[in-house]
């Protein structure tokens, strides 16, 4: 797999002009592609291959978000993005369609960075004071003292 | 009693941001619910809700801290509802009151914690925790601020951006997602309906809800400049002039960042950033000073001069 600041370069560096319903399905894809990421280098599992409401890329975002709350934060990120490629792809001939696929890179950009952000802190893990653990078992004598 | 009446007169819990860094929030809030005639009784002596810091150590220590603003509103001030515009005080009440309601073990910690401070514990249900667009939206409406209108905002292009914390997680906001009238989780638009009969224009902003790396503005503070300067960058496309906030920790991260972009990255986004109720205290006809804009990082008079606004 290549490495997630490539993915982004390609999100940024697209070509949405020529053709905007396959830069959609592109864009699609590589939304994708950062979700697996997070599956794979965070949680070290599998990327799913099934697919959820029609997209594949709200079942990733299901299975990335299991167990951790705050990666929900990115689940209208991920809805946003397939609202955006169901507007260029049912309605191709409409005037906004080369709006709807820079809208929908933008979109995929914040998906983007918020999972290179998130994988930051996820690597570097529990230590020192940032270590919840630690942090947990310091405050248990406040609370049995109370 | 009705939502409408019921709103009218509430405990006002601002919260430590908007004695700081948020300050022209807790001004603009403030100057609105006169001008609206609307009731805002601060809560007495009231303490930090838990914010990020107390939740990462110990969540239980942070239902407790919410938990003592809300006993006070219900037990020494005899309130029915609690109004916090700040977004984290806003989830943390909420959370601390889900809590409260289903967790044995935080009923447990609060009792204990409350006995020991020496006040009355706070029991789930004793009051109702509302945002400040739900004090405006269910209190007046979009139909009683349209006839208070003296400045309409019309002409302004507005992205109306929620953050992560105002609907999330769905479970401890009940009343949402509850069918026509009430506020969506997954495309909130109380900001909109409220701007839009200000006489705004609001445009299809598809990052409302986006996460803006708030948390981790210093640990991690190229990542959150990139991430606002997504949001920014994407207002802008969407073709708004302003940003309407109603949260401090947003509008201050929105700012900031702003100005960092340009330091940084040399990236410059010329777009506004106002909390909402300074601009509905501007449609109400309040001066700019009144409800604070001179206090924001960006100034906005110019464009709003430009607009016949102000």
């Amino acid at each position: 797999m290549r490495s997630i600041t490539d993915l982004g370069r390609e999100i940024e560096r697209l070509d949405v002009e020529p053709d905007p319903q396959a830069a959609a399905s592109r864009l699609l894809y590589l939304a994708e592609e950062a979700l697996e990421h997070w599956v794979e280098e965070a949680r070290e599992e599998e990327p799913t291959m099934e697919s959820r409401e029609g997209f594949r890329l709200l079942a990733l975002h299901r299975q990335g978000a299991k167990g951790d709350p705050s990666f929900n934060a990115c689940r209208e990120t991920c809805r946003e993005i397939v609202y955006h490629y169901n507007l260029v792809t049912l309605e191709p001939e409409h005037a906004a369609t080369t709006h709807r696929v820079e809208m929908m890179r933008m979109v995929c950009t914040h998906l983007y960075l918020f999972i290179s952000g998130k994988l930051e802190v996820a690597g570097l893990g529990e230590f020192c004071c940032s270590s919840k653990p630690v942090r947990l078992a310091e405050s248990e004598p406040i609370r049995k003292e109370a | 009693m009705e939502t409408k009446d019921k709103y009218k007169k509430v405990a006002y819990y601002p919260g430590c941001a908007l004695e700081g860094t948020g300050h022209a929030y807790n001004r603009s809030t403030k100057a609105v619910g006169k001008a609206l005639g609307l009731d805002l009784v601060e809560v007495e002596n009231w303490n930090c809700c838990g914010a990020m810091e107390v939740k990462n150590v110990d969540p239980k220590l942070q239902t407790y801290l919410s938990s003592r603003v809300m006993s006070t509103a219900a037990n020494e001030m005899d309130m029915d509802v609690v109004m916090a515009p700040c977004n984290g005080c806003y989830h943390n009440l909420k959370k601390a009151e889900y809590d409260l309601k289903n967790d044995d073990e935080s009923v447990e910690v609060v009792a204990k914690l409350s006995k020991k401070a020496g006040h009355k514990t706070y029991e789930a249900g004793q009051v109702e925790t509302i945002h400040a667009l739900d004090w405006i939206k269910d209190s007046i409406g979009e139909e009683g601020l349209k006839e208070r209108v003296k400045n309409s905002l019309k002409g302004l292009k507005v992205a109306n951006y929620y953050g992560c914390m105002y609907t999330r997680p769905r479970h401890i906001f009940p009343e949402k997602d509850a069918g026509p009238g009430s506020e969506s989780t997954s495309k909130p638009h109380f900001m909109d309906d409220l701007l839009a009969a200000a006489g705004a224009e609001n445009v299809e902003f598809p990052l409302k809800t986006a996460c803006c790396g708030g948390a981790h503005t210093l640990s991690d503070s190229d990542t959150s400049t990139k991430l606002v300067l997504n949001i920014l960058k994407t207002a802008k496309l969407a073709g708004a002039e302003v940003i309407a906030t109603e949260c401090p920790t947003c509008h201050s991260g929105l700012e900031m960042h702003q100005i960092r972009a340009e330091k940084n990255f040399g990236e410059k986004v010329d777009i506004k950033i106002m909390y909402f109720t300074q601009l509905i205290g501007v449609a109400l006809g309040l001066s700019t000073r009144k409800v604070g804009v001179h206090e924001n990082i960006s100034d906005s008079r110019p464009l709003l001069r430009e607009k016949g606004i102000a």
